[in-house]
């Protein structure tokens, strides 16, 4: 099934004289990282399934220069912004879907200002808008109906850009016992990772973050944790082996609970 | 007559005292770099209304809420009664305003029992600050005087609030005797259970009720000039810092313009070169904050909710927002000195950097915004904190080395690991 997809990205499209209507802004982690490779091969099927016109830049794709503003390398992140642009602008990108906070971020609040102004949303929210069109709808009898559900807010996506219903109104439609963690929305515990942590060791501490975020999963009594980040995802997943929870609780991303939901 | 030159005296002192020490502040806060934040008025009085007036932001932790409202609300409203007090210290009047007649009893009423509320309030808090083991007060900042300084606030509140009943419950029993200055006035729902402790004798009752005058009124002056040395200054600034609050999402971060003028002048070198002197990248001193985050520190009252929220602090580590706060405020405050001292700031071998705080700190911090969204008056302490990372990466070269070593990865191969950039869509294939 999966090799059965054809993702295109944007020079192909342009070489067969068509042009995507979404560019699919998949991120580091999710071209590099195993794990958030599943989320990003989740997304291609749903924007797939439903029928939306989307290409991906491939080779073409730069990191943000998220890691670097947060880290306080400004020169860097704004010349990873201008190349960044200059290949949107180029393709005249309007529309991007991003399968990452952190690249959601920096693409939708930080480009406009130096040249790159495209309407960006996250791929939780394209899928609640997909849902609410009724394209989108678990099919009956979906694996997570009656599941202990819980979600973890990425600060990125939560406090930073406000985006808190979205993604819960995507688990919403699951028909599973969904559960706030004790620290949730705007009070949302980070996972640890952000502000460029994801690819430094930790100051000396009593313990690390993510497992201290794990705790409160593991009061919640959920089994599966929805992750919306794939940073998150790693932190969340190292937190529960941490804890050796990894038979008890399931770490998934919500991009990768919805195409399960529509078995696609 | 004499008591009314005196009450003069030091009522003008007190007031030029605070004139001096709020001027100084002013141009402290001044010291900052520019930074635009008199755009969209309309949304910016709605903000300060809803958090600094509504207190919106407090009401996260319901209980701390409620009790800090009811301080609040008796702060504000019984200053209608330090203005009687004022007017009747320059004029010999008593109770100037009780010709208002029943309007006044109201009012006494309502300042008893705001009165009572606010005493009530400050026992609850010095009980929660030193007997209670809350997380946010305790921290290793909150050692030595600004421990004391906390304390220091609630029992002056306290004594302040204490002496106005026993003045008030003093004039009521006078009034009661049928004492001739002290004509029947007000309405003293609360101090009317303080009568039985005060003495029988007119004399002695009026030396306590002048006592508790004087205390009181003397005691608010003090009030006002210490405000300036501590960390209670919020109940002023918590007003404009609102009001000059960041309006755009919480992730989104300013782009250095002078960074944007090089780069482009890279990228293109048909460019001229940037012109623009820039004196320095980030920052290593608190000059080269922005005059919001120097407000942002004066505003600072050290509830630590920011430091509690703080996924770095309470998981051990050695950054705390509060602890960014107040010493940026520290340091601001000995560059005033300094400058006052020396006419201009001369170098004294020290930096909000390394001094104040240490590197371990700074790189601690998860950019999650926990600490602003915590702040009840919106205070930033993340953007301090980026300042001083773009102070350590872009001037002095100084980030761990994981963080140089992903800086490098995304210049060669443009993803924060060691992947090759030829290899970005092989998961399509695999």
């Amino acid at each position: 099934m999966e090799n059965q997809l054809h993702i295109p990205t944007v020079a192909e499209m342009i070489a067969k004289g068509e042009r995507p209507d979404l560019l699919f802004w998949v991120g580091c982690a999710g071209s590099f990282d195993e794990r958030a490779q599943r989320i990003t091969k989740s997304i291609c099927k749903i924007l797939h399934h439903v029928g939306i016109k989307y290409a991906i830049l491939g080779t073409e794709e730069n990191c943000t220069g998220d890691p670097a503003k947060r880290a306080g390398n400004e020169f860097l992140f704004q010349m990873q912004a201008m190349m960044n642009i200059e290949v949107l602008n180029g393709y005249e990108i309007t529309k991007i879907v991003t399968a990452c906070p952190h690249c959601f971020n920096t693409l939708k609040n930080e480009y406009p200002n130096l040249g790159g102004n495209f309407e960006v949303v996250h791929h939780t929210q394209l899928i609640q808008s997909l849902i609410a069109e009724g394209k989108l709808k678990p099919a009956d009898g979906n694996e997570f109906k009656g599941k202990g559900i819980t979600y973890h807010d990425p600060c990125y996506l939560g406090r930073a850009n406000e985006v808190y219903e979205a993604p819960r109104q995507v688990l919403e439609v699951l028909d599973a016992d969904l559960v706030e963690l004790k620290r949730c929305r705007s009070n949302g515990l980070c996972c640890g990772a952000g502000g460029a942590q994801m690819f430094k060791e930790p100051e000396p501490g009593k313990k690390d973050v993510n497992v201290e975020r794990v705790e409160d999963v593991i009061e919640s009594k959920a089994t599966i944790v929805a992750a919306a980040c794939p940073f998150c995802m790693t932190m969340l997943r190292d937190g529960v082996k941490a804890k050796e929870k990894e038979h008890e609780i399931q770490v998934l991303d919500i991009a990768e609970i919805t195409a399960k939901a529509n078995k696609l | 007559m004499m008591g009314q030159i005196i009450f003069f005296c030091l009522f003008v002192l007190a007031v030029a005292i605070f004139a001096r020490n709020a001027s100084r502040i002013y141009k402290n806060i001044k010291l900052g770099k520019a930074i635009n934040r008199n755009d969209r008025p309309v949304e910016r009085l709605k903000l300060m209304f809803l958090i600094a007036f509504g207190q919106k932001k407090m009401f996260k932790k319901p209980l701390p809420a409620l009790l800090h409202l009811g301080v609040y609300v008796g702060f504000c409203i019984i200053n209608i009664e330090m203005l009687e007090i004022v007017i009747d210290g320059l004029f010999g009047t008593h109770r100037v305003f009780s010709s208002l007649g029943s309007v006044y009893n109201g009012l006494i009423y309502a300042f008893e029992w705001l009165a009572f509320a606010v005493l009530f309030s400050c026992i609850i808090f010095l009980i929660r600050r030193n007997a209670l083991h809350i997380y946010r007060f305790s921290g290793r900042e909150l050692k030595n005087w600004p421990k004391t300084d906390a304390n220091l606030i609630l029992i002056a509140e306290i004594l302040l609030m204490t002496a106005f009943l026993f003045m008030n419950a003093a004039d009521f029993k006078l009034q009661q005797l049928g004492h001739p200055t002290y004509h029947t006035a007000g309405a003293f729902p609360v101090s009317q259970f303080l009568v039985p402790l005060l003495p029988e004798s007119a004399s002695a009752l009026m030396i306590t009720e002048r006592f508790c005058w004087w205390f009181h009124i003397i005691g608010v002056l003090a009030f006002l000039n210490y405000l300036p040395i501590s960390k209670h200054l919020h109940i002023i600034l918590a007003f404009p810092n609102t009001y000059f609050s960041k309006l755009e999402p919480k992730g989104k971060f300013n782009n250095m313009p002078a960074v944007t003028e090089e780069v482009k002048a890279m990228l293109d070198p048909s460019l001229p070169p940037p012109t623009g002197e820039v004196s320095r990248f980030g920052v290593k001193d608190v000059q080269d904050l922005t005059w919001k985050n120097l407000l942002d520190a004066y505003t600072c009252t050290e509830c630590g909710r920011c430091t509690a929220a703080c996924p770095a602090n309470i998981t051990g580590k050695l950054l705390s927002p509060r602890k960014i706060m107040m010493d940026t405020r520290d340091r601001l405050a000995e560059v005033g000195q300094n400058m006052a001292k020396n006419g201009d700031f001369k170098d004294d071998s020290k930096s909000l950097i390394d001094t104040y705080i240490t590197r371990e700190e700074i790189w601690a911090c998860t950019t999650c915004n926990a600490c602003v969204e915590a702040c009840p008056v919106n205070i930033d302490p993340l953007e301090i904190i980026i300042g001083l990372r773009q102070y350590a990466v872009m001037e002095e070269s100084q980030a761990p080395a994981s963080i140089n070593a992903m800086f490098g990865n995304l210049e060669n191969n443009g993803a924060p690991w060691k992947y090759a950039q030829a290899d970005r869509a092989n998961w399509r294939n695999e």
